[in-house]
């Protein structure tokens, strides 16, 4: 049985920055993923990285902006942090050779992006996440010898001990089927967001909730579930990401009258405001009637008001993203977008150390809720959150692993996990196919549980989901191989996203007011006498969620009108 | 919407029976991508369709498969276009060449692609003293690495690259692409230990035979055989690496030979390679390719005036582009990311 100090699962940029940290403090590291590690959904990130590094700015400019993004539900002890390790971090970056965009001294140039007070936006074209992600696998590679790699490897559950800590993972090997138990001293959680809830969502295929399903299989409370952010710029079609950066380098949104009418919405901000109030904008704008395109669902973003020479050196990806899924020349004329899902702030709850409340188990990134997006992330802050708390669990991990016996996860979960999946392919054929449960829910999800939510509309997707776990355990899978067999992970991965819609469904019912990205249209106003709160999504003993609360961390910046 | 034939490469290793092709229909519009097309017949007819993919928008580099026989991502190719460079209307989807087929369209990039990038030590050795803040360093060599650091390890060129399905061992074009990342990046302190390594290889960067494969099939405009070339470059002339393997001169006899021919005089190339026909290196050469020679003779590939009396000499124009090239005060280096001009801004 594998046995160490500390074991990743997920292997983006929080997983792989989690296990150079912790090999660097001494602990035997090994790093786990269900896909290579460079085909891990960081890679899509796109605009930049956020770091008061210009002389002229402070990290408390960056921690207000962030406290104020989050619309007052971030907590502000672990923004501090954030933004204070921010500067140092992005040097580090820039040391293991990550090719930051220079100015004219050669110096780290920075763009504008939203609902930032300057230009605090470190970049590398518009492939930022790709070029961070590939450097650390670089890392990884030069460090083989200090970290393990089990790449192309599915986790099934995390193992508890007796007494409820954590002690490893049960995983199966996608090359051969093989089911492994995993001891470990402790586990990070590192495994993205779970954005295939939602379709049409930026997300890649791969982003099922698997690290929030398995936490809170386990026990661990997630936070802030109903904080889904909606990105203002996504293609009608498909959902493809087009970068904040372009805004950030000046491009407009236009109405079908060719009103720049983020006028109305943010007037000092304008097109820069925080990505939750320029969704809602542009929600509004197509609800009464000033949407463009065949059925009136878009709104124009226009990137030829920015020099041509400038989008091709520094928007390169949506110059190709815009010519090959959309058709659409964006040096020449606008493009036609929307907004979509993309991010989930909510996740497995955890301190400023990663540490979630149960012992020996950690989470970092988009999988974990610190919490520093609170309602709303700012652009350019997650790429920050998965380095700054991926360094500071993997640190924190290794520290513990130095004090303690290694444990030896008992091979029972293994063998349910192994029952499991062989319940899954004696499913008889008369099940519903998985593309298909996949697919409503993320339709239902997307019509009930977006920019704008009411209480009729999130109780009928609370219905649908609770059907669709139904239907999901008779779901019928083609492949009954064991190499490379993705049909059975496809039903695995679909369980998961069903427990994450639920839990986001059940915190966005319970929260009665308008807040971030969750916007009640029957309780428009933000209502801080009784919901300045975290809602706690807990599993209970039934396989039902439980709701409570927490309170908001506050340090030096009280709850305020927000305007922008 | 639009009807579509897919016929599919299939490989289950569990049978034990040889690969077949699957004829798949799907009805999607014809600018959706050939990945949507295969996910569609996958999520409605056959789950066990195996294929790696994940961001569906050509950034995550999982889906590089041959369509048509050429290499690409398959989220990358319209379903349109792909109809129009089929054969018989039928849209042939197989897995990428060069590397073992693991399952269906599944390949094991870890046997060949990792290990070559492995191979070209694929980490930045710093510059000494890291400064306390960034390297100040010119915005154009930021760019200009960036090109390379694009790469997002698909394995397209890997796939189709005519050097490597004649020698295994050649280091390749997407780890080469990568060397170039760091030999190009004012922050490495190991150009010349780099380049030096990469040359003296006889399975390093001059192997590479110029077939432009790789830079059709790159999805990102990489370029993997520019940068090659780029190396070549560095290493002959700013870092006067003269490797055993006799690359550069062979090069740079090809060059020399064109400036004085116009057109390429082979029968001087083996020879100038090494040195001239009286150079000590070149009689063993000669003598030993005699064989070669021999054959092309008696197969009347060449003939014996031709070969020995090369009657072409470089018109005018040629020496102007020589002239012109060769006047310049610094190497003019094609880049993806630098394009346009500044008037161009309006």
């Amino acid at each position: 049985m594998p046995a160490h100090d500390v074991l990743i699962i997920g292997a983006g940029l929080a997983g792989q920055r989690a296990a150079l940290a912790a090999a660097q403090k001494g602990a035997t590291v090994a790093i786990l993923s269900k896909v290579h590690p460079v085909r891990s959904h960081s890679v899509a990130a796109a605009g930049g990285i956020n770091a008061a590094i210009n002389p002229a700015d402070d990290w408390r400019s960056h921690a207000y902006d962030t406290v104020k993004g989050s619309d007052f539900l971030g907590d502000q002890d672990a923004i501090e942090i954030m933004c204070r390790d921010a500067p140092a971090e992005v040097m580090h970056l820039e040391h293991i050779g990550v090719t930051f965009h220079r100015n004219e001294t050669g110096e780290i140039d920075l763009r504008a992006f939203g609902g930032a007070s300057m230009k605090r936006t470190a970049y590398v074209a518009d492939i930022t996440g790709q070029a961070l992600l590939h450097v650390l696998y670089e890392q990884i590679m030069k460090h083989h010898e200090v970290v393990d790699r089990y790449e192309e490897w599915f986790v099934t559950s995390i193992v508890l001990d007796d007494a409820g800590s954590c002690v490893g993972a049960v995983a199966r090997n996608i090359r051969d089927g093989r089911m492994e138990t995993f001891s470990a001293k402790n586990v990070i959680l590192a495994s993205g967001g779970a954005g295939q809830c939602f379709k049409p969502t930026t997300n890649a295929l791969i982003c099922t909730g698997d690290g929030i399903a398995q936490a809170y299989q386990a026990g661990a409370p997630l936070m802030d579930m109903e904080m889904i952010q909606y990105h203002p710029t996504t293609l009608a079609e498909n959902g493809f990401l087009i970068t904040e950066g372009a805004r950030g380098e000046g491009a407009h949104l236009l109405n079908s009258e060719g009103e720049r009418f983020m006028e109305k919405y943010a007037p000092n901000k304008m097109e820069l405001a925080s990505r939750d109030v320029v969704s809602r904008a542009e929600q509004t704008e197509i609800l009464e009637g000033r949407g463009v395109g065949p059925d009136g669902t878009g709104i124009w973003l226009d990137i030829t008001v920015v020099p041509k020479k400038r989008t091709l050196e520094a928007l390169r990806e949506i110059v190709n993203i815009g010519k090959d899924f959309a058709g659409v020349d964006i040096t020449k004329e606008p493009i036609m977008i929307q907004p979509g899902a993309h991010y989930i702030m909510g996740g497995v709850k955890t301190d400023v150390d990663g540490a979630t409340p149960i012992s020996g188990l950690y989470a970092a990134g988009e999988v974990a809720c610190v919490s520093v997006h609170g309602g709303n992330r700012l652009g350019a802050n997650s790429l920050l959150d998965t380095l700054i708390f991926g360094r500071r669990s993997g640190e924190h991990a290794a520290a513990r692993a130095a004090g303690m016996p290694m444990p030896t996860a008992s091979e029972d979960t293994r063998k349910r996990d192994e029952r499991m999946i062989a319940g899954i392919l004696d499913r008889p054929k008369t099940g519903r196919r998985i593309s298909a449960i996949k697919d409503e829910l993320g339709t239902t999800m997307n019509r009930h549980v977006a920019v704008y939510r009411e209480e009729d509309g999130l109780q009928k997707a609370h219905e649908v989901v609770r059907r669709l776990k139904d239907e999901a355990r008779t779901a019928y899978v083609d492949d009954k191989g064991t190499i490379f067999n993705q049909d059975v992970l496809g039903a695995i991965e679909l369980d998961y996203m069903l427990d994450c819609s639920e839990a986001i469904v059940i915190a966005a019912i319970e929260r009665k007011e308008s807040r971030g990205a969750q916007f009640r249209t029957d309780y428009p106003g933000r209502n801080d006498e009784e919901w300045l709160k975290h809602i706690d999504i807990s599993r209970s003993s039934d396989d039902t969620p439980e709701v409570s609360y927490s309170p908001v961390t506050i340090t030096q910046w009280q709850p305020e009108e927000r305007k922008y | 919407m639009a009807e579509f034939k897919l016929r599919i490469r299939r490989f289950d290793p569990e049978s034990g029976q040889a690969p077949y092709w699957d004829e798949h229909t799907v009805d999607l519009e014809p600018h959706r991508s050939v990945l949507e097309g295969i996910l569609q017949a996958k999520n409605d007819t056959d789950g066990s369709i195996g294929i790696r993919c994940s961001c569906r928008g050509a950034i995550c580099g999982s889906c590089g498969v041959r369509i048509n026989g050429q290499p690409g991502l398959a989220c990358h190719k319209h379903l349109g276009d792909a109809l129009a460079s089929s054969e018989n209307g039928v849209i042939d989807v197989e897995p990428m060449g060069n590397m073992p087929v693991i399952k269906d369209l599944i390949v094991d990039m870890d046997a060949v692609h990792w290990k070559k990038v492995q191979r070209v030590t694929p980490w930045l050795i710093n510059k000494e003293p890291i400064p306390e803040r960034e390297y100040i360093v010119s915005r154009e060599s930021m760019i200009d690495v960036t090109q390379t650091a694009a790469c997002i390890q698909c394995g397209a060129c890997v796939s189709d690259c005519l050097s490597m399905e004649v020698d295994p061992l050649f280091v390749g074009p997407a780890a080469l692409a990568k060397a170039y990342r760091f030999i190009g990046d004012p922050r490495d302190a190991a150009h010349q230990r780099r380049l030096k390594d990469l040359a003296e290889d006889e399975h390093g960067i001059y192997t590479c035979t110029h077939c432009f494969k790789c830079i059709d099939a790159c999805p990102k405009g990489v370029a993997p055989m520019n940068q090659i070339m780029r190396l070549r470059r560095i290493a002959g002339n700013d870092h006067a690496i003269e490797d055993r393997n006799n690359g550069y001169r062979h090069e740079h006899a090809f060059v020399k030979n064109v400036e004085r021919n116009g057109l390429l005089h082979e029968a001087d190339l083996l020879p100038d390679s090494y040195g001239g026909k009286f150079h000590p290196r070149a009689v063993p050469e000669l003598v030993g390719s005699l064989p070669a020679i021999t054959r092309a003779l008696l197969r009347r590939k060449v003939t014996l005036s031709k070969a020995l009396l090369h009657q072409h000499k470089a018109p005018p124009g040629v020496k102007q582009i020589y002239e012109t090239v060769e006047g310049r005060d610094e190497r003019v280096e094609l880049n993806l990311y630098i394009t346009g001009r500044d008037e161009d801004n309006e």
